[in-house]
């Protein structure tokens, strides 16, 4: 359960890294950075809980991670990358009100929910803005729900009591964004990775593998 | 031999890495100084998550000991929140140019206006809600015009 959601964070993080330089406006830019540095963040005191982060990080072949396919999945165009963040801020924000019954993965949902919850916003207001927007945006953004839809279930896998309040929350901001609420599931398993998640690992990993100890 | 009235002195004014005019005590980063013989214990909390400045600050306080024993605790709990800020450390924030956060509170989501660092105005608007640093967002101010960093409510 503590890696499920630390390698969620790192990989998500990673690809909200990938934005930068590339974000549509310079803003956008600046909050894809502290986005994934959030993540971050929370993925390091969660590594920190079962291991070395560097080791979960740095030494592990695809098939070890944990991560949901959601995360893995390139970033596409920024319709799909906000509808991505608002399930995942919404799963962290239902997940991080549960009490996880230990105390030190109590105080990183203390903190972390503050984070998730400001990451909610964000995520959002551009749902709402691109949805109820043009026909361009809105098409770009009903195409990206459309995506993102089926693999909630896997997202809340590993605490499926929340699933039921994602995706009230979901849909009720998808409805006042004017878009339409699918219906379709998928039967994606963590552990059973897209190729994408190795493309991501290579650049990721490509340092720490070839100079074993290096710093930077 | 180290008197905790010698190691607060020296640790509360180490300053923030990434805000170097207010000290990790003025921010409320600085949770627990203790002095055990010739050992120093001191328990800090970062501001957000990923806060990057927190093993600069761990170097800064080592230091400000210059020598002594110093075992430096990170804790996440209770989660930090900018009303551990001191008056004294909002105050240097808006010397700077940097709108301090305003009280928070738990129970009504109140949206205060922002006032301008610069001109003290309370027409001012936000450009983004993420800022040169996860603590802080971009606002502008409607009367004198100039663009400036809000520290964000948490």
């Amino acid at each position: 359960m503590i890696l499920d959601l630390a390698d969620d964070a790192l990989i998500l993080s990673h690809r909200c890294s990938e934005w930068l330089t590339r974000a549509p406006e310079i803003e956008l830019d600046i909050a894809f950075g502290n986005i994934g540095l959030d993540l971050l963040g929370q993925a390091r005191s969660l590594y920190a809980l079962v291991g070395d982060e560097d080791q979960f990080a740095y030494q592990r072949d695809t098939h070890e991670w944990r991560n949901c396919t959601l995360v893995e999945l390139p970033n596409g165009d920024f319709a799909f990358s906000m509808m991505r963040l608002l399930a995942f801020a919404s799963y962290e924000c239902a997940l991080f009100s549960t009490d996880p019954g230990r105390d030190d993965l109590r105080a990183i949902y203390a903190k972390a929910i503050k984070e998730a919850t400001y990451h909610l916003e964000h995520a959002e207001a551009w749902v709402l803005r691109l949805g109820d927007g043009t026909d361009v945006s809105h098409a770009r953004m009903q195409a990206a729900v459309d995506t993102v839809w089926p693999l909630i279930t896997e997202l809340c896998s590993s605490a499926p009591e929340v699933e039921g309040v994602v995706r009230t929350q979901l849909a009720a901001i998808l409805t006042a964004a004017t878009l339409t609420v699918p219906t379709t599931t998928a039967s994606t398993r963590r552990r059973e990775h897209t190729p994408h998640l190795a493309h991501l690992l290579n650049e990721m990993q490509a340092l720490a593998r070839e100079h074993e100890g290096a710093t930077w | 031999m180290v008197t905790l009235a010698d190691a607060r002195t020296r640790i509360e004014a180490v300053v923030d890495p990434e805000l170097p005019f207010v000290t990790i005590a003025e921010l409320g980063i600085l949770r627990y100084i203790e002095v055990d013989g010739d050992h120093v214990n001191v328990t800090i909390t970062p501001t957000y998550s990923g806060c990057p400045a927190m093993s600069a600050i761990e170097e800064d306080i080592r230091a400000a000991m210059d020598g002594v024993d110093v075992t430096i605790e990170t804790v996440l709990a209770p989660a930090w929140t900018t009303d551990w800020m001191t008056t004294a450390g909002k105050t240097k924030l808006r010397a700077a140019g940097i709108a301090p956060p305003t009280h928070h509170t738990d129970s009504v989501p109140l949206v205060l206006s922002v006032r301008c660092p610069q001109c003290g105005s309370t027409r001012t608007s936000e450009i983004s809600r993420f800022g040169s640093t996860s603590c802080k967002a971009l606002w502008r101010c409607d009367d004198c015009l100039e663009p400036f960093d809000s520290f964000k409510v948490l």
